[in-house]
């Protein structure tokens, strides 16, 4: 029978093999201290937590997650522990939500292995603490006990790994924690945005008419009629209520609950005979419009659908175009896997039957053998082969839509030989997202996707002027790699001031040896930054300063809700910061303050670009890890380091260079330059 | 229309106009049974999961369940996990759909299981049911019973496989016990 238990409330434990359970309703790290008879916590490696997992008897999810199962085994837990400590924290800079108060009650039960509950709590009370400890199992004369605790802190993980008498240690393993935490994240392009439930992009390339009325069949709910057959894109109703896409659940892995995003209805009312829809057209909440129908003639019979750019749910032409890429990088990504996990298991199917041949006496009489072999390689060709076509099908097809889609995109997503950067004009508005570069598998290299990040910026950017790993840059010497990435640099600064409306995007450039003077001319020339670039030592110090400075008045006017009191001479817009040849000319002051930007700064606008190889900073030891992970890691030349968010494929990834040549560079920057011209003379 | 299959049938997955099918659900839904007691009837959570196995040769290759909702190639996708069963619409509380299109070549066979993940039996739950559907015109293909079904924890419930250039379903309904399809491996083995 279970146990519902109140605060300080304690109950016998007869099972030693447990599960904890932990349901938040939003993403919370989970993790456990294990304590002596004391009841303190000997060490940082007596806590498991998502950068470290698993101790003997107790393991916890690696990421944060909505719903948790942590499973406990109190057997084989070391003779000195007499307590384990259940704790749980929010999530820092990932943007959730940064106090429990601001979440429903958190509900813990501990469960035995067979689910049946034994004792359950719920966390009510909490307010504005961001870490708590949920429950507590103790020893008790050789027993185990668990007791309901709920005890808050708003200090956070620090504060609570503190009080566990963790003394120094606690503030340096709270940040490992948030590090792993975030560190999930770090090698990954992006969270990719979600898709409208139900939806499924229309890819499938099988035979004209039956492949598009499945695709609309897909989308309607059971129990309504089919879709005609031969009319694509029949506007796809969104009503059946479907849970959040999984891809986009914080928790990866661990899903949540169904229905915790309940998709209201279609955004447009439906066509005839169904009720009225009510919702405000222009309410973002509701999911997205369908696409609009297609311009292009349905097709022929037997022929896959023409591709058509903006064909993917949004609610303008550059948001369906956003959703629209990002549903290529996903198919591109899904198709490959599949082509991948076919060959793979030919492979080890072929290998099986060639041993199983070797291993046969028979086969070494006659030819037997030979035939046997024969006939497996033959069988791995054939399962090859009908991978290969289903490949190049999804391939081509994708290649088509990429045709359409790549000349339809604005500048911010457009490649710098796009023509619609010759017409550029300064915008008016922020775009949703900018290209950052394409990315491309090994199995198609000219299918490029490009790589799109939301803006503003979440995270820095480190342009690595250092040694691909992989190779692939061998071939260049480290100074014409440092050239290049400055080159990168500049191209990535130049898309930003363009992305954003005249005057609301401010740039500075520390370039403490003065070393990239020749690559950084550009944006000197056109007058596009805020000052010329810092160098020596007081200039790396006074740009940090400032900076470091604004993070503070801001922070300080949002957390006092006093927005509206900032000095008036303070620039609101968002500031980028590059440094070149990082740590040079850095004290120990500078790097802590380049820290300090890089964690807090994004949150108030103020971004980072970092052109540095990771050796040269090698002095510092471990203490730069977390300011590497914290960056989108971005390389000169192409290499194959960035992972996709669904199967986690290597895609080479290429910088936006500026064709060689091209003045498309200077005419944006003097664009950028004349549409500030009348107020910032 | 709904076909209720016995158990070993096996139906073609072709439709009546000659087309094959091209995208399956299987649907599960439920409800936590009322125990009778003292306090009226509180009842216990009940968390049942749908989880699909896919196969290549008899080698398991992927599964699409709570912890995993999509397969790597995209063509299975999981809808979520549901803890507490629905509330008595009869509607499916746990989906996966299956595009069988683009099941990637080397997979032939893909199983069907429900488990109960918190450990009732079938006997402990009402209006459980899991069933098949053509999700190109919501026809019901088969469908399961699942309450009252027994002291049982897990169902393997049906198989879809490959028959030569289509696809065919066989209703396997066979109970099994163990809280997630790992524990149902040896179970369903016998039957590829």
């Amino acid at each position: 029978m279970t146990a519902e238990l109140v605060r300080g409330q304690n109950h016998p434990l007869t099972q030693t093999r447990l599960e904890i359970r932990v349901s938040a309703g939003k993403p919370v790290v989970a993790g456990a201290t294990l304590g002596d008879e004391q009841g303190r916590v000997p060490g940082a490696e007596w806590v498991v937590h998502p950068g470290s997992p698993i101790l003997p008897g107790l393991e916890v999810s690696k990421q944060a997650a909505a719903d948790h199962r942590l499973a406990v085994d109190l057997g084989v837990l070391p003779e000195s522990v007499h307590r384990v400590s259940v704790l749980l924290a929010l999530p820092v800079s990932v943007g959730g939500p940064v106090r429990f108060g601001a979440l429903a009650a958190p509900f813990v039960a501990v469960t035995g292995l067979d689910g049946s509950e034994v004792a359950s709590y719920t966390i009510t009370g909490l307010d504005a603490e961001s870490a708590v400890v949920a429950l507590e199992l103790y020893r008790r004369q050789d027993a185990w006990k668990v007791r309901a605790i709920g005890q808050g802190y708003a200090g956070g993980l620090a504060a609570l790994l503190t009080d566990q008498g963790l003394g120094e240690a606690a503030q340096q393993l709270a940040h490992a924690i948030n590090d792993a935490v975030t560190q999930g994240l770090a090698r990954a392009v992006a969270t990719p945005p979600p898709r409208p439930s139900g939806e499924t992009r229309v890819r499938t390339a099988s035979p004209g008419a039956g492949a598009t009325s499945a695709q609309a069949g897909a989308q309607n709910g059971p129990g309504t009629a089919a879709a005609p057959s031969g009319t694509p894109d029949a506007a796809p109703s969104t009503g059946s209520p479907s849970p959040v896409d999984p891809v986009t659940a914080p928790a990866g892995a661990q899903a949540a609950p169904a229905g915790a995003q309940p998709a209201l209805g279609g955004g447009r009312a439906p066509s005839s005979g169904g009720p009225i829809n009510y919702t405000h057209p222009g309410r973002q909440t509701a999911t997205p419009p369908a696409p609009p129908p297609p311009t292009a003639p349905p097709p022929g019979p037997g022929q896959p659908a023409q591709p058509v750019a903006g064909d993917a749910t949004g609610w303008s032409m550059e948001e369906r175009l956003y959703n629209q890429v990002w549903g290529m990088f996903e198919d591109l990504a899904r198709t490959a896997a599949a082509y991948r996990s076919a060959v793979d298991f030919a492979d080890s199917r072929m290998e099986q039957e060639l041993d199983k041949v070797l291993s046969d006496p028979r086969s070494r009489i006659g030819g037997a053998g030979d035939a046997a072999r024969e006939a497996a390689r033959a069988r791995h060709a054939r399962l090859v082969d009908q991978a290969r076509q289903v490949l190049d099908r999804d391939l081509a097809q994708l290649r088509a839509e990429a045709d359409v889609v790549e000349p339809a995109l604005p500048p911010a997503y457009a490649r710098w030989d796009n023509p619609v950067w010759h017409a550029y004009r300064a915008p008016t508005e922020i775009p949703m997202a900018l290209r950052l570069g394409d990315l491309h598998l090994p199995e198609r290299a000219d299918l490029r996707i490009p790589m799109l990040l939301r803006l503003p910026l979440e995270r820095g950017l480190w342009i690595d002027s250092g040694r691909s790993s992989s190779g692939t840059a061998s071939f260049t010497d480290s100074g014409q790699l440092r050239r290049l990435a400055l080159d990168a640099a500049v191209a990535h600064a130049a898309r930003l001031l363009a992305a954003y409306p005249a005057g609301e995007f401010t740039v500075h450039i520390i370039d403490a040896a003065g070393s990239g003077a020749g690559p950084l001319a550009p944006l000197v020339a056109a007058g596009v930054l805020a000052g010329p670039p810092a160098v020596g030592l007081t200039g790396v110090s006074g740009v940090l300063a400032q900076l470091t400075q604004r993070v503070d008045l801001v922070q300080m006017a949002i957390r006092n809700g006093a927005t509206d009191a900032l000095p008036a001479g303070l620039d609101t817009a968002q500031q980028l910061l590059i440094v070149n040849d990082f740590p040079g000319a850095f004290d120990d002051r500078a790097v802590t303050q380049l820290r300090y930007l890089a964690d807090e700064g994004p949150a108030v606008g103020v971004h980072l670009m970092l052109v540095a190889d990771r050796e040269d900073a090698a002095a510092y030891g471990p203490l730069l890890d977390p300011l590497w992970r914290s960056m989108l890691r971005l390389t000169p030349v192409p290499d194959d380091h960035l992972a996709d968010p669904w199967v986690g494929h290597a895609w080479t990834y290429e910088p936006p260079l500026v064709p060689p040549g091209s003045q498309v560079l200077h005419h944006v920057l003097n664009q950028v330059a004349a549409a500030r011209g009348p107020w910032n003379p | 229309m709904t076909v209720n299959m016995t158990k070993g049938q096996a139906i073609s997955l072709q439709k009546n106009d000659g087309g094959t099918l091209t995208a399956v659900r299987m649907g599960l839904g439920w409800q936590a049974a009322p125990r009778r007691g003292l306090f009226g009837s509180r009842t216990r959570e009940v968390d049942l999961d749908a989880s699909a196995v896919l196969f290549a040769d008899k080698q398991p290759v992927d599964v699409v369940f709570f912890r995993h909702l999509v397969s790597d190639d995209g063509s299975v996708r999981h809808t979520g996990d549901n803890l507490v069963g629905g509330v008595g619409q009869g509607g499916d509380d746990e989906a996966i759909l299956v595009d069988l299109q683009r099941i990637p070549v080397h997979i032939d066979q893909i199983v069907f299981t429900v488990n109960s993940f918190t450990g009732q039996t079938f006997q402990e739950v009402q209006n459980a049911f899991c069933r098949l559907v053509d999700e190109t015109n919501g026809q019901e293909l088969a469908r399961y019973t699942l309450d009252g079904g027994g002291a049982y924890t897990a169902q393997i419930m049906a198989k879809v496989h490959r028959a030569g250039s289509g696809w065919q379903m066989t209703a396997l309904g066979t109970p099994a016990n163990g809280r997630t399809f790992q524990d149902l491996m040896p179970a369903i083995l016998p039957h590829l």
